[in-house]
């Protein structure tokens, strides 16, 4: 990583409020990843962590608050002008396409105008880092295995050709050595293309050991925000996550 | 019951059921892309037809020629249809959406009513007629017209929505709408597409339908009860499948007055559709 590509802010949010109908979901949170980093997001179930992650992406639109990206402000703008910019988003669970082959899954990762003329060059990219999906490029996407479909939907997150990718618990539910695989391959695209990463994890242990830095939420609300050594020997981060 | 009259049942049910699984193709396709049933579908067809005749009793357009222009009308209805009321209440609990589109329908038709009057029309002497006999069969050709168009431009959608980007975008908006809309696609824009394409699939079959067809305010309505039962055949939002279930209930209802009787074709093909929703609520092939 050269020194200039680390240090300008690729994202940020500032007070955001975010309410569900009368339910407030977000407090005042505000949220930072410099170009190059890794960040993760942490906190117990139901703390606001995808809901976070979805008002960044454009998805759920924020009562109150700031976001830019880059120096662009886009907290007005819809999800697909978002992608466009640079951000993209690969959802909780996945959430491939069923119904649609791997292949279509992936060029649809490149379906804003940006990304769709140089859309063969960057799917060789893609396969090269998942050389497994070459394999099942015909096969409808919901028939894969949990971590193929993971593979899918990063794969189809970088098909965008982004500048930041958030990742929504890329672990849930796969086993330990599609874990570790998953973990190279955001660490790779990171050190090696330079890509902002942003993922939301459980698992304390293994986000701060892959995040330079992480988000702490608590109850709709950002209580902790840190370098990962900082937070790995934080006795708030052991109340919270442990108990004690 | 002779073998050919049997046989010639099953012609004809062959060939209105290519027009049957176009009218359904257009309600399928909105559906699976927004859970949203039209049931103003009938009437669209209903403005298709008056419109195609109208085109020729004004300016003696024949339905055939007319057809393109037809086509063009109710896909800007479908369009403005979206973004004038579907667009409102994509949020709204489903009894807002259905009394959304009943409402339409109960409009339309009385507006029809209003305007045009409860008279059956008939377009006189169009470029298509006759019949031709083939090994003791005869088949009407303005129905075979119906038929080969029909299952032309169903040919024609089906290559749109599976071979080209904007289908694909289309079919990823209705698989997951969130998912599509971090692609990059206008999910909106697709919903108002998707609406102008089902509203087509009934311009170009009710240009077709008017060939042979009476052209009055309540026409659309049998048509869309067979629509439904189509659709819920094919399996809901699946396009492809309507093809096959458009031919069915075709088949059921011509062969279902002539085993019965002729009174009772209809209960044949709803006695088919409770089988379906019974024990095949997916329909016979599922999602698209």
């Amino acid at each position: 990583m050269s020194a200039d590509a680390l240090g300008g802010t690729a994202l940020e949010a500032r007070g955001l409020d975010v309410l569900y109908g009368d339910y407030q979901i977000l407090w005042d949170v505000s949220f930072r990843a410099r170009r190059g980093e890794v960040v993760a997001i942490l906190g117990p179930n139901g703390s606001g962590k995808s809901t976070l992650m979805n008002t960044l992406s454009g998805l759920v639109r924020a009562r109150s608050g700031e976001i830019s990206l880059g120096d662009r402000r886009i907290e007005s703008l819809p999800p697909h002008k978002i992608v466009g910019l640079g951000l993209a988003h690969v959802l909780e669970r996945r959430r491939l396409f069923p119904y649609l082959t791997v292949r279509q899954n992936l060029l649809l990762g490149a379906y804003h105008p940006g990304a769709r003329a140089r859309r063969e060059e960057t799917l060789a990219d893609v396969e090269a880092l998942f050389p497994h999906l070459r394999e099942r490029q015909t096969q409808m996407a919901g028939t894969l295995s949990g971590g193929e479909q993971q593979m899918v939907a990063i794969g189809r997150g970088l098909m965008a050709r982004p500048a930041l990718l958030m990742v929504d618990e890329p672990f849930l539910g796969l086993a330990p050595r599609v874990i570790e695989q998953i973990a190279e391959v955001l660490t790779a695209i990171n050190r090696e293309r330079g890509i902002t990463v942003v993922f939301i994890e459980q698992n304390v242990e293994l986000a701060l050991r892959m995040a330079h830095r992480g988000y702490i939420l608590e109850s709709g609300r950002a209580i902790l925000e840190g370098p990962s050594a900082d937070l790995l020997a934080s006795s708030e981060v052991k109340r919270i996550f442990l108990g004690h | 019951m002779t073998a050919e009259v049997l046989l010639q049942g099953i012609v004809s049910g062959l060939l209105m059921g290519f027009v049957y699984a176009l009218i359904a193709a257009g309600l399928s396709l909105i559906f699976g892309l927004m859970e949203i049933v039209n049931f103003a579908h009938g009437e669209f067809l209903m403005l298709a037809m008056f419109s195609t005749y109208w085109a020729w009793a004004l300016w003696r357009l024949d339905p055939v020629v007319s057809l393109p222009l037809t086509a063009a009308a109710l896909f800007l209805l479908g369009f403005a249809t979206y973004q004038g009321l579907i667009r409102w209440v994509l949020g709204a609990p489903m009894l807002a959406q259905i009394f959304a589109t009943f409402g339409l329908a109960i409009f339309l038709r009385s507006a029809a009513q209003a305007i045009w009057g409860v008279d059956f029309h008939l377009v006189k002497d169009p470029l298509v007629q006759g019949r031709i006999s083939l090994a003791g069969l005869f088949i009407g050709l303005p129905q075979l017209m119906a038929s080969v168009g029909a299952l032309l431009a169903f040919v024609f959608l089906n290559w749109f929505i599976s071979r080209t980007e904007t289908g694909l975008a289309l079919r990823a908006t209705a698989q997951d709408r969130q998912a599509a809309s971090l692609m990059g696609i206008d999910t909106e824009r697709m919903f108002a597409l998707g609406w102008g394409i089902g509203a087509a699939c009934v311009g170009v079959a009710g240009a077709l339908l008017t060939i042979f067809f009476y052209v009055f305010p309540d026409v659309g309505a049998s048509f869309a009860l067979l629509a439904y039962v189509t659709v819920a055949l094919g399996g809901f939002g699946n396009v492809p499948g309507t093809l096959v279930a458009g031919v069915v209930v075709g088949l059921i209802e011509v062969l279902g007055g002539l085993l019965i009787a002729p009174a009772l074709k209809y209960v044949a093909v709803f006695v088919l559709y409770l089988l379906v929703v019974l024990w095949r609520p997916q329909g016979l092939f599922g999602r698209f």
